[in-house]
Order: structure tokens, then C-alpha cells, then sequence
């Protein structure tokens, strides 16, 4: 068991506080949109991915489970 | 070895054979009386196993095997469902729905029939860009010969004039809502998509290899293929070749021999683009040899996706070429979504200041940069197919890439000077 963040590209309007909340797990690009950093979340990150999470105006994040940890870590 | 009940062989081409498809419209009477009433009740049984022993791949350019597709929604709980025929063919630079659509209407139709009787749907909508006027007058008229002989509701939905517009659930969302943009997935298509109903949204030259499979078998429509590959599959050739349209080909031909049979290239070749805007460049001698088939293409980082084969003669610039082309794929990104919207752009408008010679510092990094990260950033794969374009061009014309840039060179001028 894994978690996972994924971005609802629609919803998503670069606000880009995920980004600045969670750095390492999310990069931005030059428009402040989120670059998923590919990969399972770390349990020791799991406070920030839900931070990140949390402060989206949009709703556009959300941290998944996966089925297993390999997938998640495959992207 | 074991005698086996006859297979009727089909010929190539199958889903063109009959009267020229210049003629237009093939009626229903003649359609039956040159391949037979196909009973889609009765087909329907068979059908599933039979698609699934064919190879069968969709023709929209995911190459999703049908057998598989159909047999998930025919095996779904929930409720009646609905097929949508698929023919927006929003590619430019692909013909071969429309011009199925134009001459073989009833072939279609009779696809999406045995497709609605295999998996219980009680509509049928033939969603057929607008734009393409033979094939919705052909299929207007195919429906009206029709009517009274096709037991689900039919509907003739025209798309509009848009690249994301065909893509399935863009389809679903357009013929739901007016609105022709993609949704976030999931829900999927098949369990939650027209009316709420699960629906198969299949394109309509694959419904009409089904028509052929439920009324001859898959045998048969493996009995045409070369180099291992069976079947046949409609393509568009455009560019540098000498009968430039629509053909249909045995899948495993190789790329040289499908140009040969078009009467050859007309001059030498600075690439080829295969498989439409959601394809790749390759250079033309890696691709020359190569089958036209799903198993070998990917080998190579290929896919046959919608079909269209272009040509790009030495004399043309692969830069402007694809400058061209990202122009239009950011034009046409649907707009919600912003990776798409401003990666696009920026690789559109870059890619076209390389190309006018007016290429900043860094220009080509940038290029890569974006290229490399608009890719699954997005509620549809437009940004992926994009971006595998572009990806493609910088490998294919790096050198061309490189003195645009660089010296504010092209390096095919000189060609074209040569042949003014």
C-alpha cells in the first residue's frame, strides 16, 4: 500500500500553493502548474503531500492509495 | 490436418471493394446483394470470441483491441448501453473515415448494429464531423434507407469542427452537453457516458471490419496480412507521393511497398510522419523497411494511430513542417486544462520562431524542457500525442533544428533554390 498524488488537470488553475507547500513532491513549471514528481509518497512526506493537498483553492489535488507500493513508485 | 469449414477469403481491398468509391454512396440494395444481410441478433452470439481470434485492433488511433473492449461492456451489470460509430476524424491530414463513410455508409452501419446487439445497447449514435459533407450526406441517407429495419434508436450526432472532438469521452461529453471537451476519466466511457448509460465508443472503420468479421469470420479477415500481421486497414497518404489519398493495405506491408503502390515518392524524402499529429517523424530510411503493423511499429517507437502517412519531401524544412503542425495542437487544445494550454503554446510559438530565423538564446532547451514535461499533464492525451510530435521532430531534424537556430540557417534552401 502506497499513496499517490494526483492532479485533476481540469480543475487545476496554477495557483501553485501545492507546490510551495511541498517542495520535493511537487515542482512547478514556469506557469506554476504542479509536476507530479514521479514516484509512491513517502510515509514521512504523507503530512506535507496532505498540505499540499489541503491548501488548493480548486479542490484540483488529491492523495491517493495505490494497490500496491510498486505501482505508485512506477508512476 | 483437420478439415475446417470453409474460409471465405477476402480480398484487399474489402471495406472499399465493390464500385468505385468516387461514385459515392453505395445503396443499401447493393450493398446487401454484393456482401449479404448481415443478421446482428444472430451475429451477435459469435461475434465476441470472433473479434477477439481476428487481431482486431481500433482504427481511431489507440489501437485498443475491439474483441476486448466489446466483451468488457458485454459482460458489465449495470444497465442497457449505448454505441457511439466514432467518425469525427478531426486529423486534417486523415481522410479514411470520411471517405469509408462517403462510399461503404451501410458497412458502418452494420457494424454498429451487430456492435449494439453484442453488448445490449438500446441506442446507436453515429457522431460524423460536420465538416465532412459527402460522409454525413452518405450517412443521413444510409440511415433513412435504414430505418425501419434497425431495432435500437438511431441518432446522427454532427461533431464539430475540432481535433479533441472526436476523442472518446469529448465525443460522449458533446453528444451529453453540446460541449465537445474532454471530462476527467473516471468515470470511464464504459460504465458511465452517454445518457449515464455504459457506452462503446468505437470508430466507424472498425465497426466496419466487425461488419465483415460477424458476417465471414476472423479467419477471413486474417486471411489478407503480410510479414506475420493479418488483416487490411485503411490509410491516407499525403505529401511527397505520387497518388496522394486514401488506400486500404494489408497490415505488414512495408512502408516502401504501400509508397510504391501509391506510384512512389516524388522526390526523396526528408521524413515521414506516421500515424497523424498524435504520431512521430521518423527518417525515412529507419521506416522504410519497416512492416505497417502495430507489433513492428512499436518496436520502434511507432504507430500506425489513425493511419495517415505523410511524406515530406527533401526540399521541405521538417522545422516549418512542425511548426506548422504545433501551431495547430495548440490552437486545438480544448483549453482546460493548463499544461496543455501554455506548454503547447510556448512549443508552438518556439518552434515557429526557430523556424523563421528568429530564434532566441536557449530556445531549443526550452523546446526539449517543454516537451519533455506536458506529457500526462492533462485530462486527455492531447499534450501526450503533442509532445511525442515534437519529441520526434528535435530527434528526426535535430541538424535542421540546429542551424535554424544556430545560424539562422535552413538547410533545405539550398535544395529548393536548385529545383525554382
Amino acid at each position: 500500500m502506497g499513496h499517490r498524488l494526483r492532479v485533476d488537470w481540469i480543475r487545476c488553475d496554477g495557483y501553485g500553493l501545492c507546490g510551495d507547500v511541498a517542495p520535493g513532491l511537487i515542482d512547478l513549471d514556469e506557469w506554476r502548474y504542479p509536476v507530479i514528481v514521479p514516484g509512491a509518497v513517502e510515509p514521512s512526506r504523507l503530512h506535507d503531500a496532505q498540505r499540499a493537498v489541503d491548501c488548493c483553492p480548486m479542490r484540483a489535488l488529491a492523495l491517493e492509495r495505490t494497490e500496491g507500493g510498486a505501482r505508485g513508485v512506477r508512476r | 490436418m483437420r478439415r475446417r469449414t470453409e474460409v471465405k477469403m477476402l480480398g484487399v481491398p474489402r471495406l472499399l471493394s465493390g464500385p468505385p468509391v468516387a461514385e459515392g454512396p453505395e445503396r443499401h440494395a447493393a450493398h446487401e446483394a454484393r456482401l449479404g444481410r448481415l443478421r446482428p441478433e444472430q451475429a451477435a452470439r459469435e461475434i465476441v470470441p470472433a473479434l477477439e481470434a481476428s487481431g482486431l485492433l481500433g482504427r481511431g488511433g489507440a489501437a485498443f483491441p475491439v474483441g476486448r473492449k466489446w466483451r468488457a461492456l458485454a459482460e458489465r451489470s449495470s444497465g442497457p448501453a449505448v454505441v457511439v460509430a466514432n467518425g469525427a476524424e478531426g486529423e486534417p491530414a486523415s481522410h479514411k473515415d470520411r471517405t469509408l463513410m462517403a462510399a461503404r455508409p451501410h458497412l458502418v452501419i452494420d457494424g454498429a448494429a451487430l456492435a449494439a446487439a453484442a453488448v445490449g445497447a438500446e441506442e446507436i449514435v453515429f457522431y460524423v464531423g460536420r465538416e465532412h459533407a459527402a460522409a454525413v450526406g452518405s450517412m443521413r441517407a444510409a440511415l433513412a434507407e435504414r430505418r425501419a429495419g434497425l431495432s435500437p434508436a438511431v441518432r446522427l450526432v454532427l461533431a464539430p469542427i475540432s481535433y479533441v472532438a472526436g476523442e472518446a469521452t469529448a465525443a460522449v461529453h458533446y453528444i451529453n452537453s453540446g460541449d465537445a471537451r474532454p471530462t476527467t476519466t473516471p468515470p470511464r466511457m464504459s460504465e458511465r457516458g452517454v445518457g449515464g448509460r455504459p457506452t462503446l465508443v468505437q470508430n466507424v472503420e472498425s465497426l466496419a471490419h466487425a461488419a465483415l468479421i460477424g458476417r465471414y469470420g476472423a479467419d477471413s479477415y486474417r486471411s489478407a496480412g503480410r510479414n506475420g500481421a493479418a488483416g487490411t486497414a485503411l490509410v491516407t497518404l499525403s505529401g511527397a507521393v505520387a497518388r496522394p489519398g486514401v488506400r486500404e493495405i494489408e497490415l505488414g506491408t512495408t512502408l516502401g511497398d504501400v509508397v510504391t503502390g501509391a506510384g512512389g515518392p516524388t522526390r526523396p524524402l526528408a521524413g515521414v510522419i506516421l500515424g497523424g499529429y498524435f504520431g512521430a517523424w521518423a527518417r525515412s530510411a529507419d521506416i522504410w523497411d519497416v512492416p505497417m503493423e502495430a507489433h513492428a511499429l512499436k518496436g520502434r517507437g511507432h504507430s500506425l494511430g489513425c493511419g495517415m502517412i505523410g511524406l515530406l519531401p527533401d526540399d521541405a524544412c521538417g522545422v516549418e513542417a512542425t511548426a506548422g503542425i504545433m501551431g495547430f495542437m495548440a490552437r486545438e487544445s480544448a483549453g482546460q486544462c493548463g499544461p496543455c494550454v501554455h506548454g503547447l503554446r510556448a512549443i508552438g510559438e518556439t518552434t515557429a520562431r526557430v523556424a523563421a530565423d528568429e530564434a532566441g538564446r536557449g530556445d531549443l532547451d526550452d523546446l526539449r524542457r517543454w516537451t519533455s514535461l506536458v506529457a500526462g499533464r492533462g485530462a486527455c492525451r492531447h499534450p501526450d500525442g503533442a509532445a511525442q510530435l515534437m519529441a520526434s521532430a528535435l530527434d528526426v531534424f535535430a541538424a535542421d533544428f540546429a542551424s535554424h537556430a544556430a545560424t539562422g540557417r535552413c538547410l533545405r534552401t539550398g535544395l529548393r533554390e536548385a529545383v525554382a
